[in-house]
């Protein structure tokens, strides 16, 4: 049984859905959690529905707010002070900056992107996307532990019924050592919505657009299903939408439960990036565009016509 | 002041990737390489802050295979000064990349004030070489940046993070930066500047030349395959108005009685 750290990041005081993601697929390991700064008991009792054993709370100055030098160095000495084997964290924006950091602290190997993991005779055996998704390979560490991994929200999904672990909160005083790269502000994006990459619902729009202005029929439909808004590179590179919404190899790749493609031709490098998509509907004119290889549901017509009616169909069916 | 450029070369965004027979790696015989899109940013970037400080030295270094220099031939023709090429295999993992990007930055015997490269290569799409590189020196880093100002030794930053918002960071130099999309737009090389760059210095080096073995793997890739396909999905045709109402109406129905995602 290996002995396991998982890191949180805390969202407006929740735990990201990615590490309950991670603690489901434990199920058999030794399983704690780490936290910067302080979580509610009601979220360790969440922690603990889905096999967290401990949870460490780290605290110290400098911690407040997010800094990849003040996390990684208080991290690596409550993990040093401690025996994991492995150490798992969400591939989110801080996971990404963070983790690669971390584990260089410990002259240790880090899998990212990971989208599903076994143990082999106690080993970590994992499987990521390469080439923006275009193949997959089998991922193993080697070297110095513990053992570094960065899981793809939404890519094991929510285990159905977790075995709960003790859930045993404690604080640890935790040191940030010299920060050199410091946050002096952070401007808030225009959307409150969830990031692509963490999105379970996502509408994406294409050149077939035609203009910004016209995203707001996309925004809309957003609206009513709960989903964020993306783009396909030829609606970023025409200047309709900012990089932020870019799906695809130069952009972001996804995996939402439902990804709805309006006026996106289904260029190779933006497949690529959506194709693990659990549901993927496209509305295109042109029916032999490539994306209608890879949809569940392809709707031949104007999306400037089908996505309103989309919307009004969504809101019936939602009751909203 | 020295500058930095770390670029990778990697598989152009529209080839279509085939794994080897025995799952090593993927076929690269016929794969035409680009210079790591992500990565023109940082030499773009690096470029103006030259233009800025003419006295400035750029220097462009990669790890991987020798047989084609695209990436490097490319960053001295849109202006870079000298390059630095480590031979190595195009699938080595970031610690390794890491470690002979450092050795090699040594070895040129400048002292860097900046380190630029691209937030992630679109091959192994890791996202970790530049913080591990920061790591490794010691130094300070800040990685997705869209803005980037330089004010005599300290470097005020925009890093992009979810959903669009940014953390804006001020931080002295030396310091490493992973570029992003947005933070500037990549100059073409112009003919003269292709020409000029051949005569510019490239200096080759091995890996054993900048300290790294077999014994630095971190990671270790095997079973390269291709993704399983869908089955073929529904298709309706929706291009007569009176029946798409109709039509949007049962994909609707469908996304909950059979796909159940809504």
């Amino acid at each position: 049984m290996a002995n396991v750290l998982v890191f949180t990041e805390l969202h407006d005081g929740h735990v990201k859905p990615v590490t309950l993601e991670i603690l489901g697929k434990l199920a058999g390991q030794t399983a704690d959690v780490a936290v910067i700064g302080d979580v509610s008991a009601e979220q360790v009792a969440l922690l603990a529905k889905n096999g967290a054993q401990n949870v460490h709370k780290l605290k110290g100055a400098n911690l407040d707010k997010y800094s990849p030098e003040g996390y990684a160095n208080a991290l690596a000495e409550f993990i040093k002070s401690k025996n994991y084997d492995y150490v798992f964290g969400g591939a989110t924006s801080m996971g990404k900056d963070l983790l690669p950091r971390l584990a260089t602290k410990f002259d240790a190997g880090l899998a990212s992107d990971v989208v599903n993991f076994v143990f082999e005779g106690g080993s970590f055996a994992g499987t990521r996307p390469l080439f923006a998704g275009k193949c997959l390979a089998k991922v193993e560490l080697t070297g110095p532990k513990p053992h570094f991994i960065s899981i793809r929200p939404n890519a094991l999904g929510m285990t159905a019924n977790p075995t709960a672990g003790a859930g045993t909160a404690a604080d640890v005083n935790a040191n940030a050592g010299t920060i050199r790269a410091t946050i002096k502000e952070i401007i808030k994006a225009a959307s409150t919505k969830v990031d692509l990459t963490e999105a379970n619902i996502i509408v994406t729009g294409g050149r077939a657009m035609k203009n910004a202005e016209n995203f707001k029929i996309l925004n809309d439909m957003a609206d009513v299903i709960g989903a964020t808004v993306g783009a396909s590179r030829a609606a970023v590179d025409s200047g309709f939408a900012p990089h932020a919404m870019q799906v695809g190899q130069t952009g972001k790749t996804v995996a939402p439960s439902l990804y709805i493609a309006c006026g996106v031709s289904g260029a190779i490098q933006h497949l690529a990036g959506m194709r693990t998509s659990k549901v993927i509907v496209a509305i295109n004119t042109d029916p032999d565009a490539p994306i209608f290889t890879k949809a569940d549901y392809g709707i031949v017509g104007d999306l400037f016509t089908i996505v309103p009616i989309m919307t009004e169909e969504f809101k019936k069916l939602l009751g909203r | 002041m020295n500058i930095f450029v770390c670029v990778k070369q990697v598989p152009d965004t529209e080839t279509k990737i085939t794994p080897t027979s025995d799952g090593s790696f993927i076929e690269t015989a016929s794969i035409k390489w680009i210079m790591n899109p992500y990565d023109e940013f940082a030499v773009e970037q690096a470029l103006l802050i030259k233009q800025a400080n003419p006295a400035a030295n750029v220097s462009v270094v990669r790890v991987g295979s020798v047989k084609d220099t695209e990436a490097l031939r490319t960053a001295m023709a849109m202006g870079a000064d000298d390059a630095f090429l480590v031979e190595a295999a195009d699938n080595l993992d970031s610690y390794s990349i890491a470690k002979a990007l450092k050795g090699a930055i040594e070895k040129s015997g400048k002292k860097p004030d900046l380190v630029l490269a691209g937030k992630q290569a679109i091959d192994d799409d890791a996202l970790q070489v530049p913080q591990i590189l920061a790591e490794m020196m010691n130094l300070p880093s800040v990685s997705v940046i869209v803005g980037f100002e330089l004010n005599g030794t300290t470097v005020k930053a925009k890093r992009e993070v979810e959903g669009g918002a940014l953390e804006v960071y001020e931080v002295a130099t030396p310091c490493v930066f992973a570029t992003n999309k947005g933070l500037n737009t990549p100059r073409y090389a112009s003919l003269p500047g292709i020409m000029k760059a051949k005569k510019k210095p490239m200096v080759q080096l091995s890996l054993a030349d900048v300290g790294v073995s077999d014994a630095d793997r971190r990671v270790k890739y095997s079973q390269f395959r291709l993704p399983p396909e869908k089955p073929a999905g529904k298709k309706f045709d929706a291009t007569d108005a009176a029946k798409q109402k109709e039509i949007v109406a049962q994909v609707v129905g469908l996304l909950r009685t059979e796909a159940k995602i809504i």
